[in-house]
């Protein structure tokens, strides 16, 4: 407190250079404009709120990965066709080798976390940068996915995983839905309505949360917590903002991007995996553009693209607007195709005002 | 001893009057299609050309642009004349893009059959053979008309697939054929599942009173079998799709789907094999287009056609 050293620093400008706070404000002006625009199309009844919660978590879910090793100073690309790879892997080993599905889809994370590790050790030995590694890998891996599919089964969609994983233990991890009973208990309550026709008349519109929302929410709190109550989330930060610095006192800044490579080909590969389960079937073309999407909701979250700043919270903010522009212009009716320019602009408008309020802030010039 | 003599010869002339048009055997094709890598439904047509290839004792090889990208097409095709191959088989994606190059084949000789995508009249404007495929506006037009019989007034078209022009035909013809409106019908649903899903949920959320569903294929098809279902709208709603995969099969058995249209890719790829060698080795050439499709796939001839659903079919 008397330590003439450290300087003063007021708790308004303390809260104002988070990273977050562009997304924070990015999330407000997006939910006021579709409460506007769309709160009477149903998009904020139980049934529009799980719908682009599912979508927003699914953004989410790479996001983190790709937050933390942004912040670590890498870029991961390869995500995109991780998940395409990894959907494929467990769909090939399950339907077309009758291999059980637990096994098949922990063979699919050892596969993907090692194929992270790739990445990893080529950026780490070859000094070249993350960027031009992982594009290979983009390639590499959306190549091998198609063949693999076309080799095996003749086909780039492999169906009936869903029969296969019938009673399985781990799969209900992955594409399961949890607290039913509560719902159904809203439901009996009238909180939220029921279907008044079809196969599943009576049922609750909403079933539950589904894994894929338990499972971004869980990777949320657990990479914002490694960020920022942990040493190694120091070390995250000090090896992406000067890696030479870093080394110097001590940081094991290699082990540390490894780490991070590893961790976001897992968070890839829970997408695929929540994916294949929920939907029974994978594609050699699933998660076409994801690696730019999880960029996407990081920069909004206020990372900066050269390393050693941003936040966890403020990607899972980003991704929940990725998600609730994107299902929000439906329920709005607008011309579906503008959503692509709606996201580009909310980017640009994102980095903008991050930039702006970083500078106002810090005074770096 | 001499019977065995004869019977030898007898061998020998046979073995050689095979071998006579063997002479003429090994002909390389060239099959450019507007399909990116991963799109599944082009499995059938590869399928096909290995079949006839074989056959045939012919090289046929498929190229295409791996995004899908209608400029990189014309570039592959551009390519595949400089290597001077005995016949060129393209799809029409987008006749304006593709001319040129295709007119620069036809200057050299090169013998081109069109398939797929793009109409009799764009073929024939371009100077190739003839057009195996079917007509995009038909068959939505053909799928609307089963549409309107039951009833239907209005309808959603999930188009997975936007940029290709051939796809907003297919949703054009099924909304002139109901009497809907394509703009306010038609969505861009992109690729991927899980969002494909839930903007058909959307939709239907913000426009309850769609009467019936249009899929451009299995991409879409399956992800808004799993939205109906999840709205509980599996079977309450006149749901249609173009092509066929396992899933949408069990889906038509269930009265899920009410039909599949079935442009019958395999013969897209099949036929203009079989046609270019024998054009190759005899001169023959069938004269006039040749209608692949549209077939309607419903639950009286599933359980024939599901057997190859993704491969064959």
């Amino acid at each position: 407190m008397s330590d003439e050293r450290v300087k003063q620093v007021s708790n308004l400008r303390r809260a104002m250079i988070r990273p977050e706070l562009g997304a924070i404000a990015g999330a407000v002006l997006v939910f006021a404009f579709f409460l506007i625009i769309a709160g009477d199309s149903g998009m904020f009844a139980p049934k529009g709120i799980q719908n682009w919660t599912v979508v927003s978590a699914q953004f989410a879910i790479i996001a983190v990965g790709a937050c933390l090793l942004m912040i670590a100073g890498e870029f991961d690309l390869s995500v995109g066709s991780m998940i395409g790879f990894a959907g494929i892997v467990i769909a090939i080993l399950s339907v077309q080798w009758g291999w059980p599905v637990w096994l098949a889809i922990i063979v699919a994370f050892v596969v993907c976390i090692g194929l992270g590790a790739l990445n990893g050790f080529l950026v780490i030995k070859t000094g070249l940068p993350s960027f031009i590694v992982t594009l290979a890998f983009l390639y590499i891996l959306r190549g091998m996915t198609i063949w693999l599919s076309i080799l095996t089964t003749q086909k780039t969609i492999i169906g009936g995983v869903k029969q296969v994983a019938e009673g399985d233990w781990l799969a209900p991890v992955f594409g399961g839905t949890i607290l039913k009973g509560l719902f159904q208990w809203f439901a009996d309550q009238g909180l939220i309505d029921t279907f008044t026709r079809g196969s599943r008349e009576g049922q609750p519109v909403v079933e539950g949360v589904p894994m894929l929302v338990v499972w971004a929410i869980g990777l949320i709190i657990f990479g914002q917590w490694l960020l920022t109550k942990t040493r190694f989330g120091n070390w995250i930060f000090a090896s992406g903002g000067d890696a030479q610095a870093a080394r110097y006192v001590g940081v094991p800044v290699n082990r540390v991007k490894m780490l991070m490579f590893m961790f976001t080909a897992f968070c890839a590969c829970v997408f695929a995996t929540a994916q294949v389960m929920e939907f029974g079937s994978a594609a050699a073309d699933r998660g076409l553009l994801k690696e730019f999407e999880a960029i996407i909701c990081v920069v909004i979250g206020g990372a900066l693209l050269t390393g050693g700043y941003g936040s966890v919270i403020g990607a899972a903010l980003g991704a929940l607007i990725f998600g609730v522009v994107q299902q929000g212009l439906f329920f709005s009716g607008a011309e579906s195709s503008l959503f692509r320019v709606f996201l580009g602009t909310i980017l640009i408008l994102a980095v903008i005002l991050n930039t702006y309020i970083r500078r106002m802030i810090t005074g770096e010039r | 001893m001499r019977k065995t003599f004869t019977a030898m010869l007898v061998a020998t002339a046979l073995a050689a009057s095979f071998a006579a048009p063997a002479m003429a055997e090994g002909e390389r094709f060239v099959l450019i299609s507007h399909a990116p890598d991963s799109d599944s439904w082009w499995n059938t047509i590869k399928n096909a050309i290995k079949v006839a290839g074989d056959q045939m004792d012919v090289t046929v090889e498929y190229r295409n642009p791996p995004t899908g990208d209608l400029a990189d097409m014309a570039r592959i095709v551009e390519q595949a004349i400089a290597s001077n191959p005995d016949g060129i088989i393209l799809t029409i994606a987008d006749f304006d893009v593709l001319s040129g190059p295709v007119a620069d084949a036809v200057d050299q000789g090169i013998p081109v059959i069109t398939i797929n995508s793009g109409t009799q009249a764009q073929s024939e404007a371009m100077g190739a053979l003839l057009h195996v495929g079917q007509s995009e506006y038909d068959a939505g037009f053909g799928a609307g008309k089963r549409a309107a019989a039951a009833g239907v007034t209005s309808f959603l078209c999930v188009n997975h697939y936007i940029t290709n022009p051939a796809s907003v035909e297919r949703c054009k013809g099924f909304a002139e054929a109901i009497g809907a409106d394509v703009g306010t019908s038609m969505i861009d649903s992109g690729q991927d599942p899980a969002e494909i899903k839930n903007k058909v949920i959307a939709y239907l959320a913000a426009n309850p009173d769609t009467g019936a569903v249009l899929t451009l294929g299995p991409t879409s098809a399956h992800p808004t079998l799993a939205a109906l279902d999840e709205e509980s709208l599996s079977g309450e709603i006149f749901f249609g799709t173009f092509d066929l995969s396992g899933e949408i099969a069990d889906a038509i058995k269930a009265d899920v789907i009410a039909f599949a249209i079935d442009q019958q890719p395999y013969l897209q790829g099949y036929m203009p094999v079989i046609i270019l060698t024998n054009l190759a080795r005899y001169g023959v050439l069938p004269s006039g287009h040749m209608n692949s499709g549209p077939g309607f796939i419903t639950k009286d001839s599933i359980s024939f056609v599901e057997k190859y659903a993704g491969v064959y079919r």
